[in-house]
């Protein structure tokens, strides 16, 4: 048996090395907001110190926003990262209701390709789709950033088995009601499945609002660069010049998934987990 | 909209099932190739299409805007197989999974157990360490980049205090890899702690009781006969996953040192998108992605042996 005085010995123990940990975890982010908060000055002193003497992140923020069109390349991800997930469930839900409920020949052979799909990595794909977004002469468009990620395997074979717990009966009710099978998915399926949806509709948009290897390829325009394209071109433009204005443009950036996170963890831990599914 | 699915839900459904007039049978069996057909394309176009796209481009001289292309056989495969920088960039990559992997893969097992050991703070300490998996990691290596800035950035600043001079991490062929290791790790580690945490919560609470009963006094004791047995599947799971995610490293590659210097960081993606999107030489990019894919598939292989085991013991 425990001893009490071990039992709050190791809780003691326990939250030194976790804070400890957490000081590792935190100390990027931490320093990006002081640096933010610095004019360059300070930023340029090789005395370490944390808190600015004189606080600079408006003024920093300013530059920001006055270098880079921030708010463009943000509405950029929204526009980016909401037209895939759309599109993503409109493709998925339908072939996810087929694959759970409906007998048709063909099902296991496309269930089959479906769990393949799933093992390919995106960049696997990229040099031969990038040729076809080329030949289609859609390149360096929002069609290009969307066009290659509306199909997503992985978001077809979560919705099957999670569809796969609907009752039936629920269904042939449905049916009965003179829904047809469309209607069925929209009406019936969608709505039993919502915490299924939210997940990966977190899993989806995470996923793009961060990804920096598409956007890279077939971009070129500076009017449709997504979040991390626009950090990146900015860092080229003003590293080792403006590290106050670059963090503030990186803390803008990082800012709408930070928040929402903070507001829904529990939401978005399952939504991330996910991936480990994959 | 729950509602009314609620409302469908709680209809008396006939105990004799009623037989179907022979018209909705037939729209039945028709619109489920209308459900699935839009899903069926995009996969042939945007997946299943450009996998077989890619193996085959390998074997063709072709490069993007090239009027032509012609069958050259394993010629880039030999090519690779003389090139240097092919050779470093396998190295590399193998020697950044080689670390990142067990990195981030003991401390999210430490992290979730040293959480799941006590009660206290355990959502917010969960929250910290899953904050560097939310944050978009380009943003966060440009912050990263300046903390290991060799004259301003806090490494440096830090080293100094106990007088040391730090390296010039990214900009030093002996650490660069290194440097980008460490923020793999940092980057990771969070993503596993979730992981973990969930195989432990799964471990039934009676078998610890058991054990103490059974002699296993010491917390180590316990950990040795009931959780790491338990944990173990989990374990190899994560090992997988880390390192596929690994072997896909790009985004701080990319934008932090270019592979650079001197090679010292050039890793498989990074090459193949020189390659592919840089030169445009598409057969020879097409070649690295094969390599590539030939790395992931094996991971994968011992994904689902794994998998496949674990639901013969269930």
């Amino acid at each position: 048996m425990k001893h009490p005085a071990n039992i709050s010995l190791w809780s003691v123990t326990r939250h030194i090395l976790l804070i400890a940990g957490a000081i590792v975890m935190l100390l990027p982010f931490v320093w990006m907001i002081s640096t933010a908060s610095k004019p360059p000055s300070e930023v340029f002193s090789s005395e370490l110190h944390l808190i600015p003497h004189r606080f600079a992140l408006w003024e920093n923020l300013q530059v920001a926003f006055a270098k880079a069109n921030l708010w463009r390349f943000l509405l950029n991800g929204v526009i980016v990262t909401v037209s895939i997930f759309a599109l993503q469930l409109l493709v998925a839900l339908p072939a996810a209701y087929a694959l759970a409920k409906l007998r048709f020949i063909g099902r296991n052979a496309l269930f089959a390709l479906v769990l393949f799909g799933i093992l390919i990595p995106p960049q696997a794909t990229a040099i031969p789709v990038f040729l076809l977004l080329h030949k289609l002469g859609v390149l360096d468009s929002y069609a290009a950033l969307v066009l290659p990620f509306t199909i997503s395997v992985f978001g077809i074979f979560l919705m099957r088995q999670f569809f796969r717990n609907v009752p039936d009966d629920l269904v042939d009710a449905a049916r009965m009601d003179g829904i047809s099978e469309f209607g069925i998915v929209w009406r019936v399926m969608l709505p039993a499945a919502i915490p299924a949806v939210t997940a990966f509709g977190i899993f989806s948009v995470v996923a793009h609002w961060n990804d920096y290897f598409w956007p890279l390829i077939v971009l070129n325009s500076e009017h449709l660069r997504t979040p991390p394209l626009a950090v990146a071109h900015f860092r080229n433009a003003e590293a080792g010049t403006n590290y106050g204005a670059l963090m503030a443009a990186a803390m803008v950036i990082i800012a709408p998934l930070l928040v929402a996170f903070l507001l829904a963890q529990r939401r978005f831990v399952e939504g991330i987990a996910l991936t480990g599914i994959k | 909209m729950s509602d009314s699915a609620a409302t469908i839900g709680s209809v008396a459904v006939p105990d004799a099932v009623l037989p179907r007039p022979a018209t909705q049978r037939k729209r039945l069996s028709l619109t489920p190739y209308g459900l699935v057909a839009p899903a069926l394309t995009l996969m042939l176009m945007m997946l299943l299409g450009p996998l077989a796209g890619v193996i085959a481009l390998s074997f063709t001289d072709y490069q993007l805007g090239a009027p032509s292309l012609s069958w050259i056989g394993l010629a880039n495969y030999y090519e690779m197989a003389g090139d240097k920088v092919f050779w470093t960039s396998l190295r590399n990559t193998l020697v950044y999974v080689g670390i990142v992997v067990p990195g981030a893969v003991m401390t999210g097992l430490a992290v979730a157990l040293l959480i799941q050991s006590g009660t206290g703070l355990r959502s917010l300490y969960r929250t910290i360490y899953f904050l560097p998996v939310m944050a978009t990691l380009i943003a966060m290596a440009v912050v990263w980049e300046f903390m290991l800035h060799p004259q301003f950035g806090l490494v440096n600043g830090l080293l100094r205090e106990v007088g040391i001079a730090g390296p010039s991490w990214l900009q030093d062929r002996a650490t660069a890899l290194y440097a980008l290791c460490a923020i793999g790790i940092w980057q990771a580690a969070g993503f596993n702690m979730v992981l973990f945490l969930a195989g432990l919560v799964s471990i039934p609470k009676q078998l610890y009781e058991a054990a103490e009963i059974d002699g296993a006094s010491s917390a180590w004791a316990r950990f040795r006969l009931v959780t790491w047995p338990l944990l173990r599947p989990v374990t190899t799971f994560v090992v997988v996953i880390s390192g596929i995610r690994s072997f896909q490293v790009f985004d701080t590659v990319h934008v932090l040192t270019k592979g650079g210097p001197s090679k010292s960081s050039e890793v498989l993606i990074h090459t193949m998108y020189t390659e592919g999107f840089e030169f445009f030489r598409s057969g020879y990019g097409a070649a690295l992605t094969v390599v590539f894919l030939v790395f992931i598939l094996l991971l994968t292989l011992i994904k689902s042996a794994i998998a496949d085991r674990g639901i013969q013991q269930a």
